[in-house]
């Protein structure tokens, strides 16, 4: 799966500086409008700005995004049209050195994007404490679910307008219920106890911990859901790729 | 010899439908053995049991010695593909697609770039390298797709439909490569419809219909066994043909066919039943005079078969 990383590598260092403009603009801008536009309207929450309350959210947000598009529309054209997932199978790899190569570029790109929005957020003043530095590692965990679960999407899809799907009935839900633009507890009980198998949650709630130096043993619970949503889904997309690539 | 592929009655379902059913074939170090036969004949469904996209389900195949369910990523070390979709990675330079290819059977950078930049020369595209694929002509494209199936200098290199899509001097150039790399030692397995290329290239060949096969052999041994050494294409319509021009051929030691929508007359002696044509109510301006070749044999295999 590594031989197949490095082709994705090679790709990626020649679109990273496009891709990432483009990645980083939105977040930017969903930060500047929201956090000092309506948090002009908010006093505070839980002690914090709201520019403060959602700056780190973004962080987890473009992870989310970065790994959901690539395993769907960047696989899906590399299974369906462009028909390089073949052309590695007819190389001595496995359809699980493939599979795992899609999971760990999304993983990459999903980190790599992640940073960058910390380190921009740390250029705009909104991060409090050397914790922070500790998202770069964890942003893996989340990175890995979201490529889990959209390839597994697409080894199931045969068209590529069904992505919307998965990004209206999937990933917009998850991003709105995060915790990203407002705590939680404002929900309704049984809306509370959903929100615990959004990985998008968990994401955030450690991403906005580490950044605000609010380091203690409740984290833990929120990185044990990641790493079993990992060890529950690990094995589907190998299983639905192989039937699609291998007849 | 040794042989490097063989099947033993290999089967292939795709749910009710059997693309596959129960052929045999060994194919001989060195050699290049073709599959010649319609679209869905089962060629390219065998192919991919061979190059590890698709499993066996019933019979046996054994690839270089080791018989297999699906192609493991050791025998593929030793094998080079081209399949029939050109499936070079448009995000990447030419050389970049043969040096990320190379990676793929544990080559370093450094060494695949020399490899694929030697191929490329080999392919008559030395200047090439740092061009981006969608750039390239089709006939291009499919050179670049041979030299990458190269790149781990392989012992059996199985072509599926190799010069579909080419122009004429495209598909001679690739012929002529192909001849070389068997020069070299290599097997070539080559699936095509092309009546002319499996006479150009292959030394053995199966003709294949509606997923069996249908006759084996070298092309010119083919043409001696199913048909007669010379073929007058009568083009005229059916209803235009004397209708006791069949018992008159087989009188003269002859044979009609009908297929594809055409009258063909085979006979041992060209020139003989050349000059009575007019006798037997046809002019000799609807007709035209060949020896027979392979596509005879295709037809007369197939054609009838369709009818």
């Amino acid at each position: 799966m590594f031989r197949v990383l490095r082709r994705h590598m090679k790709v990626f260092r020649r679109v990273w500086w496009t891709n990432t403009m483009f990645n980083f603009l939105e977040p930017i801008l969903y930060m500047t409008a929201m956090g000092f536009g309506l948090g002009a309207y908010v006093q505070n929450i839980d002690g914090i700005s709201y520019a403060q309350f959602i700056a780190p959210g973004f962080i987890a947000s473009s992870g989310m995004w970065a790994s959901t598009f690539e395993c769907t529309y960047g696989s899906f054209v590399r299974l369906q049209f462009e028909k390089t997932l073949h052309s590695m199978l007819a190389a001595p790899l496995t359809v699980a050195d493939v599979v795992w190569g899609e999971i760990l570029y999304a993983t990459v790109k999903s980190f790599f994007y992640g940073t960058v929005i910390l380190a921009a957020i740390a250029l705009l003043g909104l991060v409090q404490s050397w914790w922070s530095i500790l998202i770069l590692p964890f942003l893996a965990l989340p990175g890995m679910v979201f490529a889990l679960l959209a390839l597994s999407f697409t080894g199931f899809i045969k068209n590529i307008d069904h992505i919307n799907y998965y990004i209206t009935i999937f990933s917009t839900p998850m991003y709105l219920f995060s915790g990203i633009f407002f705590p939680l507890d404002s929900l309704p009980l049984f809306g509370q106890a959903a929100v615990w198998i959004n990985p998008l949650y968990h994401s955030v709630e450690v991403s906005r911990a580490l950044v605000l130096g609010h380091v203690t043993s409740a984290l833990l619970p929120h990185v044990a859901v990641l790493a079993g949503w990992v060890m529950v889904l690990g094995w589907l997309p190998v299983k639905l790729m192989r039937n699609r690539l291998l007849s | 010899m040794s042989i490097v592929v063989q099947a033993r009655n290999l089967m292939k379902y795709y749910g009710g439908f059997q693309a596959v059913k129960g052929i045999s074939f060994e194919i001989n170090k060195g050699e290049c053995f073709g599959f010649l036969g319609h679209n869905g004949a089962g060629k390219s469904t065998t192919m991919r049991m061979i190059y590890g996209l698709s499993t066996v389900q019933q019979g046996s195949l054994t690839v270089l010695g080791e018989q297999i369910t699906l192609t493991p990523p050791r025998i593929k070390a030793r094998m080079g593909v081209v399949p029939q979709e050109d499936s070079l990675d448009p995000d990447l330079t030419v050389l970049e697609n043969l040096e990320v290819y190379g990676g793929f059977f544990s080559l370093s950078a450094r060494e695949s770039r020399q490899r694929g930049q030697a191929w490329l020369n080999f392919m008559g595209l030395e200047d090439r390298g740092d061009v981006r694929v969608d750039s390239l002509s089709g006939g291009n494209q499919r050179r670049v797709v041979i030299a990458r199936a190269l790149i781990n200098h392989p012992e059996i290199v199985v072509l599926d439909e190799p010069t579909t899509g080419l122009d004429p001097q495209g598909r001679r150039l690739v012929w002529q490569k192909l001849r070389q790399l068997k020069e070299q030692g290599v097997t070539l397995i080559l699936t095509t419809h092309y009546m002319e290329e499996a006479a150009q290239l292959c030394d053995r060949l199966v003709v294949m219909n509606d997923g069996m096969i249908l006759a084996e052999g070298h092309p010119e041994e083919l043409v001696q066994q199913h048909v007669l050494p010379y073929c007058i294409e009568v083009r005229l319509p059916m209803e235009l043909i004397p209708e006791d021009l069949t018992e008159k051929v087989q009188a003269s030691g002859g044979m009609v066919e009908r297929m594809a929508d055409g009258l063909f007359i085979y006979t041992e002696e060209g020139q003989t039943v050349w000059q009575k044509l007019p006798e037997w109510g046809l002019t000799q301006r609807a007709c035209y005079l060949r020896t027979s070749h392979l596509e005879d044999v295709f037809l007369k295999l197939t054609g009838r078969r369709e009818e």
